[in-house]
C-alpha cells in the first residue's frame, strides 16, 4: 500500500467532560474520495478542525506523507496543502467572484480570471469571475469555494456537507467535478449524512460514533440500512408511508400572495397560493435562498402585510392578513423558525424562559406576573416528552446541541396543542436520530387531524412527511403535486426550471 | 493567533454559561482597576495619592453628618439608575436622563411657584407626581420619534436634555424668577409644606430615600417576576425571538422610556422639594449621566444597582473631600466616573466570554514537508 496522504494516530479531543473525538485513527490515501460518515455531534466538525487547524488535539499525532506535523492554524494547513469549503460560505456578497478569490489567492485580477476561466473548464466549475457574489444561486457559490481552495493547489481537500444546500441535479454536477478532482491524484475528505450519495461516490468511508471510529467500509459493499445501522448504533426505525388521512377544512390559505422588496438580498414573493387541510401535511421544496425566509416571515406574522395584501392570508377560516405574530398564534398557530438559537429560542436564557416565549397563554401567567413554577412544570414535562438531552431545565438555551435545542423547540410548539403547525427547515442539522423522532411526531400530529406545512431542502425528507409537495423558486410557487404520484427527480427539474430558462 | 511584538495573545473565547463569579466580581475589580489607575493619575498631577483615597474612600465614612450625604446622593441615583435598567436590559438605550430629571424639577416646581402661600400635606406628594409626569413627557418625545420614525433614541434623549436645561433657564431668568431674589436667577423658596419630610434628624436625608429603596423593589419584581418585564429582557437579548413570539418592539420602547422618564422626574421632584429647596440652575448636576454608570456598575440587576449607587455616591461625597483637602481638580471626579464605567464594561466581557492561551506546545512547525 502507498503511503497515505494523510493520517491520524490515535487523535482525541476533548472540551471539558465531552470527548468529542477520543482515539480517532484515519488514513486517506491519495486521490481517495474518502467519507467521514456520522451523525451531527459524532465529532466529524471537531476532527475537521483539528485537520484544518482550528483546534490543536489533546493527545495523538498527525502524520502528513508519513512524517509528523503540528498543524497550528488554518494558514499552516493551507501551506501543507489542505483546503476546505464549509457547509457556510464564507464569501463577500458585494464582491465580484473574482475579488473574492484575490482575497485569498495571490495575482493580478487578470490572471485570477483566466485561471477561474480554466478551472471551470476543466473540472466542471463554470462561473462567470466577474459576476457579483449575490447574484449567484447556492451552486454557483459553493462552486466558487472549490475553485478558491483549487487554486492554491491542495493536495487533499475537505468538504462539509456540500450537498446539503444543492438541489439533485446540481448535486450530480458537483460529483462528477469531484471525481475528476481524484482523478488528477487530490485526496477529497467527504463529510456527511446522506447515505446514499456516499454510497455513490466514495471509494472509503470512516464511520464515527460518539467521538470513536465504528467502521472502516468501502461504502459500495453495504446498503444503506447497513450504513445506517453502523452511524447510529441501532437499527433505524422502519418507516412507512403514513395512509392518507380523510381532510377536513382548511386551516391556512393564501391567496395570491405578491411581496415585492427593495432588498438586494432578499427575494420577492410572486403570487404565493396554498392551501393546507387539516390532517394534511405540505411540503415546500426548493433551495433555501428562493423566498423561504419571506414566505416563511409573511405566515408567521412577522413581517406585516401592506394594505394591498388584506385578503391574501387566512387561517382558521378568518382573514389574518393584517394580524400580528400574536394575533395569529391566539387563533391556534404555531411555528418552528429556521433560526434556532435568536429566533426560535433565546440564547441566554434558561429552557424555563424559553418555554414561556411562546407557550405563556397556556396559564404560565396570573396578574402580569410569570408563575414561574408552571413554567418549570412546562419546560420540564417538554424535555420528557421529547427526550431533550440537557441537564435541566436550567440550562441555558445556547449550552444546548443544535439537535436537542430543535427538539425542544418543536416540542414546545407541539405542546401548544395548534390547529395549524408550521416549521421552517425542521431537521437542518439535526442528527438522524432526532430527525426521525421529530418526523414521527409530525406524522402523529397529523393523523391527529393538525394541518402541518413544512419548508425542508431535504427532499428525502419531504418524501418521508408530505401528502402534497410545492416547489418554491425564485419567490414563486410551483404547482401542488401529489407525493406519491411524484419522483425526487420531477421535484428537481422545479428547483431549477426557470433558473435554467434565464440563463 | 494574534503576535504583537512577539508575544502571543490570548483569543476571547465565550463561555457556555454566564459566569456567577464573574458577575460579583467585575463591579470590584473595576473598582479597583479605575481607583489604581486614577490615583498614578493624581500621582502625575503632584498630589499624594494617598491623601486623595482617604479622602475619597474613608473620610466619608467617618462622621454621621458624610455618611448622611452619602444616603442623599444615593437617592437620585437608584431612582433614576434602576429606571433606565429597565430599558438598557431591552436595549433601549436612553441618555437623556439628565433632562427628564431638569423636566422633574420644573413641573414640580410649578405648584410652590403659583401657589407660594398654599399649605397642607398634599402639596409634597402632588409635586412628586407632577414630577414624574414631567418627566415622562420629557422621555415620551424621543418614545414618540423612534417608534414613528425608528429615530435613534441614543441622539434624541441626550439632545433633549440640552434642551430640557434651556427651558430651566428660560424660566429661572424669566416668567419664575424670584422678584426678591435680587436677580438671582433662581425660584421662590419653597414653603415648608412644599418639602420632603426628614428621615434623619440633623441631617438633608428625606422620605425619597425610602421611596428609591420601595422602587428598587418593584423594579426586582418587574424585571425578575413580571411577563412585561420578560418581554423586555426577550427583546433585548433577541429582537428576532421576540418578533417572532409576536412581543412589540414598539411597545418595548414606549415602555422603557417610559419607566426610565417617569423615575428621572420623580428624582427631579424629589431634589428640589428635598435638599435644594427651591429651582436653580445648578440642580442639574449630572445625576442623569452618573445613573448611566450606576445601572451598569450594578449589571443591571434591581439588587447590583442598590450597591453601586451607594458606591457612586461615595464617590460624589468622597470626590468633594478630595476637592477640599487635597485640591483636586473637580474634572478629577468626572475623570473617576467614566474610568469606573470603562473597567467595568471591558470587565464584563469576561462575565460571557474567557480568555484562552494557545497551547503550550511549540507553534506552527512543519517538519515533514521536507
Amino acid at each position: 500500500m502507498t503511503t497515505p496522504l494523510l493520517s491520524l494516530r490515535g487523535v482525541s479531543k476533548s472540551y471539558g467532560p465531552v470527548h468529542a473525538n477520543s482515539g480517532v485513527d484515519l488514513d486517506v490515501a491519495p486521490g481517495a474520495i474518502h467519507a467521514i460518515l456520522g451523525e451531527n455531534g459524532a465529532g466529524k466538525s471537531t476532527l475537521m478542525k483539528l485537520i484544518y487547524g482550528v483546534e490543536s488535539p489533546d493527545a495523538g499525532e498527525i502524520l502528513w506523507d508519513g512524517a509528523p506535523v503540528q498543524i497550528a492554524s488554518p494558514a499552516a494547513a493551507r501551506r501543507l496543502g489542505i483546503g476546505m469549503v464549509f457547509q457556510h460560505f464564507s464569501l463577500f456578497e458585494t464582491l465580484t467572484v473574482v475579488e473574492n478569490v484575490s482575497l485569498v489567492v495571490p495575482g493580478t485580477k487578470q490572471e485570477l480570471t483566466e485561471r477561474i476561466m480554466l478551472f471551470g473548464r476543466e473540472f466542471g466549475l463554470e462561473v462567470d469571475p466577474l459576476a457579483h457574489v449575490h447574484t449567484l444561486s447556492v451552486g454557483e457559490r459553493q462552486r466558487v469555494e472549490i475553485i478558491r481552495c483549487l487554486l492554491a493547489d491542495p493536495k487533499l481537500l475537505i468538504l462539509d456537507e456540500p450537498t446539503s444546500v444543492l438541489p439533485p441535479q446540481s448535486a450530480q454536477k458537483l460529483f462528477e467535478t469531484l471525481r475528476r478532482l481524484a482523478g488528477r491524484g487530490v485526496s477529497i475528505l467527504f463529510i456527511s449524512h446522506k447515505l446514499e450519495e456516499i454510497r455513490s461516490i466514495c471509494s472509503h468511508a470512516t464511520i464515527l460514533r460518539s467521538g470513536k471510529v465504528t467502521g472502516n467500509v468501502t461504502p459500495k459493499d453495504f446498503d444503506t440500512h447497513e450504513l445506517a445501522k453502523m452511524m447510529i448504533g441501532r437499527d433505524m426505525p422502519a418507516f412507512a408511508r403514513p395512509k392518507e388521512m380523510e381532510q377536513g377544512a382548511s386551516c391556512l390559505e393564501i391567496a395570491g400572495l405578491t411581496l415585492e422588496t427593495d432588498d438586494p438580498f432578499a427575494v420577492s414573493l410572486r403570487d404565493i397560493s396554498l392551501r393546507v387541510r387539516e390532517g394534511e401535511i405540505l411540503g415546500i421544496a426548493g433551495v433555501s435562498g428562493n423566498g423561504q425566509s419571506e414566505l416563511a416571515a409573511a405566515i408567521s406574522g412577522e413581517t406585516p402585510l401592506p394594505r394591498s395584501m388584506r385578503d391574501s392570508i387566512a387561517m382558521m377560516g378568518r382573514n389574518v392578513s393584517l394580524l400580528g405574530a400574536a394575533g395569529r398564534r391566539k387563533l391556534g398557530f404555531a411555528f418552528v423558525p429556521e433560526d434556532r438559537l435568536g429566533q426560535g429560542a433565546v440564547p441566554e436564557l434558561s429552557l424555563v424562559k424559553n418555554g414561556l416565549l411562546t407557550a405563556h397563554a397556556r396559564g404560565l401567567k396570573q396578574g402580569g406576573l410569570v408563575r414561574y413554577g408552571r413554567a418549570r412544570a412546562f419546560a420540564k414535562d417538554c424535555i420528557n416528552a421529547f427526550d431533550v438531552r440537557t441537564p435541566g431545565p436550567d440550562a441555558e438555551a445556547g449550552a444546548l446541541s443544535g439537535g436537542n435545542l430543535q427538539k425542544f423547540i418543536v416540542g414546545r410548539e407541539i405542546m401548544l396543542e395548534p390547529k395549524l403547525l408550521f416549521l421552517n427547515q425542521p431537521t437542518w442539522g439535526v442528527d438522524v436520530g432526532a430527525a426521525s423522532a421529530i418526523r414521527k411526531r409530525l406524522i402523529e400530529l397529523r393523523n391527529s387531524g393538525c394541518a402541518v406545512l413544512v419548508i425542508s431542502e431535504e427532499i428525502e425528507e419531504l418524501f418521508e412527511l408530505a401528502d402534497h409537495i410545492q416547489v418554491l423558486n425564485e419567490g414563486r410557487l410551483s404547482e401542488r403535486l401529489k407525493t406519491s404520484e411524484t419522483r425526487p427527480e420531477d421535484i428537481g427539474r422545479y428547483m431549477i426550471e426557470s433558473a435554467e430558462a434565464a440563463e | 493567533m494574534t503576535t504583537v511584538l512577539g508575544l502571543t495573545l490570548p483569543r476571547l473565547v465565550r463561555r457556555d454559561h454566564a459566569s456567577v463569579s464573574m458577575m460579583v466580581i467585575a463591579p470590584f475589580a473595576a473598582l479597583a482597576l479605575a481607583a489604581f489607575c486614577n490615583l498614578l493619575l493624581y500621582a502625575g498631577l503632584g498630589i499624594n495619592p494617598l491623601i486623595v483615597f482617604k479622602a475619597m474612600l474613608i473620610d466619608p465614612f467617618t462622621s454621621y453628618f458624610s455618611f448622611s450625604e452619602i444616603l442623599l446622593k444615593a437617592g437620585p441615583l437608584l431612582l433614576i439608575a434602576q429606571g433606565l435598567a429597565i430599558g438598557f436590559r431591552a436595549k433601549v438605550f436612553n441618555i437623556g436622563a439628565e433632562g427628564q430629571f431638569v423636566l422633574g424639577a420644573i413641573f414640580a416646581s410649578a405648584i410652590p411657584v403659583y401657589a407660594p402661600q398654599a399649605s397642607g400635606l398634599w402639596i409634597w406628594p402632588s409635586m412628586l407626581v407632577m414630577g414624574m409626569f414631567g418627566g415622562l413627557l420629557w422621555a415620551a418625545i424621543t418614545a414618540f420619534w423612534r417608534a414613528r420614525l425608528n429615530a435613534n433614541e441614543i441622539l434624541v434623549s441626550l439632545m433633549l436634555s440640552f434642551v430640557a436645561i434651556q427651558i430651566l433657564n428660560y424660566l429661572l431668568l424669566g416668567p419664575w424668577k424670584d422678584p426678591m431674589g435680587f436677580n438671582f436667577p433662581q425660584s421662590v423658596m419653597f414653603q415648608y409644606d412644599a418639602l420632603l419630610p426628614i428621615l434623619l434628624p440633623g441631617t438633608r436625608v428625606n422620605v425619597s430615600l425610602v421611596l428609591a429603596l420601595v422602587l428598587a423593589g418593584a423594579a426586582w419584581l418587574f424585571t425578575q417576576r413580571s411577563f412585561a418585564g420578560y418581554r423586555l429582557e426577550v427583546g433585548g437579548l433577541a429582537p428576532n425571538a421576540a418578533r417572532y413570539a409576536g412581543f412589540s418592539q414598539n411597545r418595548a420602547v414606549w415602555l422603557s422610556l417610559l419607566i426610565g422618564g417617569c423615575a428621572a422626574g420623580l428624582a427631579g421632584a424629589a431634589e428640589v422639594a428635598g435638599p435644594v429647596g427651591q429651582l436653580q440652575r445648578s440642580i442639574s448636576t449630572g445625576y442623569g449621566y452618573a445613573a448611566i454608570i450606576v445601572a451598569y456598575l450594578g449589571g443591571l440587576h434591581p439588587i447590583g444597582i442598590v450597591f453601586s449607587a451607594f458606591l457612586m455616591a461615595t464617590l460624589y461625597i468622597g470626590g468633594d473631600n478630595a476637592m477640599v483637602s487635597a485640591g483636586l481638580p473637580i474634572a478629577a471626579v468626572y475623570v473617576f466616573q467614566g474610568s469606573l464605567l470603562l473597567a467595568y464594561l471591558i470587565l464584563s466581557t469576561f462575565v460571557r466570554n474567557r480568555l484562552e492561551w494557545p497551547d503550550k506546545a511549540p507553534a506552527v512547525s512543519e517538519v515533514g514537508r521536507q
